[in-house]
């Protein structure tokens, strides 16, 4: 299957302006309105594309975060089977103080999260996508307030026969004590894999932000021991003195090296790792939405046999509610059709899904990996430079 | 390819703790370069059990492997980059990275009895003998082999008393000693005896401070462990007293190491001077400071003195050589708060290099169970791409994890000099005690006889006016015109003393000077090249990881 290139961050000028068909956004410019507990942060997004559908070539929206996770439900929603990609945690803490650096991390986890979806190959026709890209603010708040239970709710569609369905037939009934899985051997492979796999990167996770904490301590302890030896210095004076100094002063400057390599660590490497896990999280949700898609298929089939039952002792009979139970085995039998379409498309997509994930995850740890290892040569070679630099004088002082 | 899988690596077990890790074979030209391949790991973890046990700084210094190469100054230096913009000084700054430390070889002589035996051999050529004559005589002292044993003198309750022993073995080549090589058995009163007698008999120097008596300690803390503490403590100790140039001479030191048997060094009870209290003593007992019990009218005296000066009644006279002094003192005084400020920074430091490696490590291990995870789970092919990155950075974080602490034991190592040296402000307060103590006895002297001079001409005045002379006044007057003149004894004595131990306080002084740049220059030079070093080593290890997965960047 072929994807489409995954589209960077970076506002990007079109390949050819002609056929390929292009869809590239950005997420930029975070600027926090409000104030206090209502303060929030509000970000552009850039959209650029030759879609059909789209104002092209370039459009402008202003976004806040709360649109993000609307959209993501919508697609959650509507495509299932799909590994929706993740969104950054809401924090309720880290809101009200907005350190610049989270800021930072979520603006680079949304454009993360919004290009995913551009260039998934079926997301990226989502409609709800669309509106997202390109509706205006009134538009966008009007739906995000609608969110909340009745917009989803229509009548006419089958779900509602799904409810009922559930509603009345019980456990019980269908004779069994708990609830319907599939006995699906490789899946259940698959199942375990995702929540050992979960635990794992959870635990890598937290080392690689302790990492980036000890970098900062590291850092902090340079600088104190850099102001400590500068002091001791000035009290010795002479040669020896101007030896401490020196050696202070590198400490100190190696100190904002080690700040720096923090925060490099932060952003490339640990929140990678934390993007990792919640992918791993959403794959989670793809199987809880699996086994409802499944329960639900048997639940409806077995409601239709027991139907098609019943109606067969109706006909038999010449009951005059022939009519009315022929009517209501015929609706049981699209929804009991479609319920199964459904967990098919679910099974199918999921196939594909996890091959597409797990080279998608080999790229990003690829990338990961490399800037880790780059920052860390980058970070040693600093300090060699440093140090190294202090010998020729502490030569000279010891032949004086 | 990215991620080149690595023959060579164990992956057969789950690790699930640091001692696991620590005994991971990782196959890769870094390690198994070095011919004492398993030897390093194993001191590794005593190297590094040995930081995580101690607080501070480990009693005893790890033991590092050596490589069977021999100083990497002798071999031809290895640029590392030759295409640095490091400026062409006249020193063309060689790779550390292949700098191999030597262990803390106690054979050898160099190290043993100065203050910086600490330093490494690497930088002996670096470092400077702090004289030329103390290269080639040695003392050296070891402490080992404590026993418990039991006192024998009569005491109330039937197998009372217990005390350990310490068995104190010398071995030295100067003649003095009248022999090379010697033992003898001590306990902690010995080693407090000897460092009274010692303060006694040389005030004014700077006399490396004995260990603590650590009462608390003794009681709460685990018998061996206490011992143990106690047994590396009184190393450190002897071996100070041997690295100070008069001091290693001194017949208390040598009767301490040598005599058999109980101390012949008796504990001074008694300081002698009575003679203010108006009996007649010795002119040189005078001269030993008061101290409490029987001194006590002494002290009286000496403080109503004390007093005295403070409040401006007699004023001491003021000598040019005393404003210098006090400069000196002042700024001895800020330098020691800048050393205790330095070294609370160090270990602050080296705390902050220790979880750095710890968790350096931790990171490591958990890819390395990742990557376990990923292989026995495959099910496409870019899982086992992905394992073989992982494993790729797993191997080198804990590489890292390693050399980060391996450059902390060796951090600590250097850096103890400053923790050296606050030592020895004590003793410096000590020797600056002496010295206003003496100044304080001249001064008492000075003013108790300026007291006995008035009352003998009072006496004199009042007998003159009797005509044929008053037999009783008379009689006083012969028996204080003595005690003048034995005061006035007492006070030459005392001035001379007060002018040795001002002697004996410049010339450590000077000497204090001279072997604190020599240690401290050689602390700085041993911490960067520590520091280049492992940063060097750090940086190939990662710049290799960096190389494998350059395929996955971004752009140029």
């Amino acid at each position: 299957m072929e994807h489409q290139r995954s589209v960077s961050g970076l506002s990007q000028s079109p390949r050819s302006p002609s056929s390929q068909p292009y869809l590239s956004v950005s997420v930029t410019d975070p600027v926090k309105l409000g104030n206090g507990v209502q303060a929030y942060i509000s970000y552009r997004v850039i959209t650029k594309t030759n879609f059909p559908d789209y104002q092209g070539p370039e459009k402008i929206v202003i976004r806040r975060y709360s649109d993000f996770i609307w959209l993501r439900d919508r697609l959650f929603d509507k495509y299932k089977g799909i590994f929706i990609p993740p969104l950054p945690e809401k924090s309720a803490v880290e809101k009200f103080r907005f350190s610049a650096e989270f800021i930072e991390m979520r603006r680079q986890a949304l454009d993360v999260f919004v290009n995913r979806i551009a260039s998934h190959n079926l997301l990226q026709q989502s409609e709800d996508l669309r509106t997202f890209l390109q509706a205006d603010e009134e538009t966008m708040e009007r739906l995000r307030s609608y969110e909340t239970g009745i917009f989803k709710k229509k009548p006419a569609d089958l779900m509602q026969i799904f409810k009922d369905v559930q509603s009345k037939v019980s456990d019980v009934v269908l004779g069994k004590e708990k609830p319907v899985e599939e006995s699906n051997p490789e899946y259940e492979k698959l199942k375990h894999y995702v929540f050992e796999l979960e635990n794992h990167l959870a635990e890598a996770q937290k080392h690689a932000y302790r990492l980036v904490k000890r970098h900062r301590e590291l850092g902090q302890s340079l600088s104190d021991f850099g102001k400590a030896t500068k002091l001791l210095g000035a009290c010795e004076g002479q040669a020896l003195g101007k030896a401490f100094s020196d050696l202070g002063a590198k400490s100190e400057a190696l100190s904002v090296k080690l700040q720096k390599e923090a925060h490099q660590l932060l952003m490339s490497f640990e929140e990678p790792l934390k993007d990792y896990v919640r992918a791993v999280q959403s794959i989670k949700a793809t199987i809880g939405e699996r086994a409802n898609a499944f329960r639900q298929q048997c639940e409806l089939a077995e409601t239709m046999k027991l139907k098609e039952i019943n109606l067969d002792k109706l006909m038999l009979t010449r009951s005059d509610r022939v009519g009315e139970a022929e009517h209501e085995y015929k609706e049981l039998k699209a929804a009991s059709e479609e319920a199964t379409r459904r967990f098919e498309t679910i099974v199918r997509l999921m196939n594909e899904e996890i091959v597409r994930f797990q080279e998608q995850k080999t790229q990003d740890m690829g990338i990961a990996f490399h800037e880790f290892a780059k920052g860390q040569a980058r970070l040693a070679n600093n300090v060699a430079d440093a140090w190294r630099s202090l010998l020729p004088k502490l030569e000279a002082c010891s032949s004086a | 390819m990215m991620g080149s899988e690595n023959p060579g690596f164990e992956e057969a077990h789950l690790f699930a703790s640091r001692e696991e890790m620590e005994n991971l074979v990782l196959d890769d030209p870094l390690t198994t370069h070095h011919p004492n391949n398993n030897n390093s790991y194993s001191s590794f973890r005593s190297a590094n059990s040995s930081i995580s046990e101690s607080t501070h700084h480990p009693l005893s210094p790890p033991v590092l492997s050596t490589s069977a190469d021999s100083d990497p100054l002798l071999s031809p230096p290895v640029y590392r980059n030759p295409n640095a913009s490091d400026n062409n000084s006249y020193i063309e700054p060689p790779s550390y990275a292949d700098v191999i430390f030597s262990p803390f070889d106690e054979n050898s002589a160099n190290e043993i009895n100065r203050i910086d035996s600490t330093s490494q051999d690497t930088d002996s050529s670096f470092a400077l003998s702090r004289s030329s004559s103390s290269s080639s005589d040695y003392i050296k002292i070891t402490v080992s082999n404590p026993k418990k044993e039991q006192e024998t003198t009569n005491s109330l309750v039937p197998g009372g008393n217990t005390y350990y022993t310490y068995l104190i073995t010398t071995r030295t080549n100067i003649p003095d000693f009248g022999s090379s090589e010697f033992s003898v058995r001590r306990r902690f009163r010995d080693v407090v005896a000897l460092s009274d007698r010692l303060a006694e008999a040389y005030r004014g120097y700077f006399i490396p401070p004995r260990p603590d008596k650590n009462v608390v300690e003794s009681q709460v803390m685990q018998k061996q462990d206490f011992v143990e503490q106690r047994r590396v403590a009184l190393e450190k100790y002897l071996k100070r007293l041997a690295g100070h140039p008069v001091i290693r001479l001194s017949d208390e030191l040598k009767v301490f190491l040598q005599v058999e048997g109980r101390l012949p060094l008796s504990v001074s009870t008694d300081v002698a001077s009575r003679m203010l209290d108006g009996t007649v003593v010795a002119p040189h007992e005078v001269v030993q400071p008061a101290k409490g019990g029987r001194d006590l009218l002494r002290l009286f005296k000496e403080l109503r003195q004390s007093v005295a000066n403070d409040w401006g009644g007699s004023k001491p006279p003021v000598v040019e050589e005393d404003k210098l002094f006090m400069e000196k003192k002042e700024w001895i005084h800020d330098l020691e708060q800048q050393i205790s400020n330095a070294s609370q920074q160090v270990e602050t430091l080296v705390k902050a290099q220790q979880d750095m490696g710890e968790t350096m490590g931790e990171l490591g291990l958990a890819f390395i169970k990742l990557t376990k995870f990923e292989n026995e789970e495959a099910m496409y092919n870019s899982q086992r791409v992905r394992a073989a990155d992982m494993k790729c950075v797993a191997t080198a974080a804990i590489k890292a994890s390693r050399f980060y602490r391996e450059l902390n034991a060796q951090t600590v190592k250097h850096l103890d000099t400053l923790h050296e040296y606050l030592g020895l402000m004590l003793a410096v307060h000590g020797a600056f005690t002496d010295r206003s103590s003496a100044l304080l006895t001249v001064q008492t002297l000075l003013s108790e006889l300026s007291t006995l001079h008035s009352r003998a001409e009072k006496l004199e005045a009042a007998s003159s006016k009797i005509f044929g002379g008053d037999k009783s006044r008379i009689h006083k007057i012969e028996e204080l015109k003595e005690t003048i003149r034995i005061t006035e004894d007492a006070k030459n004595v005392a001035i001379r003393e007060y002018e040795r131990i001002k002697e004996n306080n410049k010339c450590e002084l000077e000497r204090l000077d001279k072997e604190r740049r020599v240690d401290f220059l050689n602390m700085l030079k041993g911490f960067v090249v520590n520091q280049v070093g492992y940063a060097e080593k750090i940086s190939d290890v990662w710049a290799k990881v960096a190389e494998e997965t350059s395929g996955y960047a971004k752009d140029s």
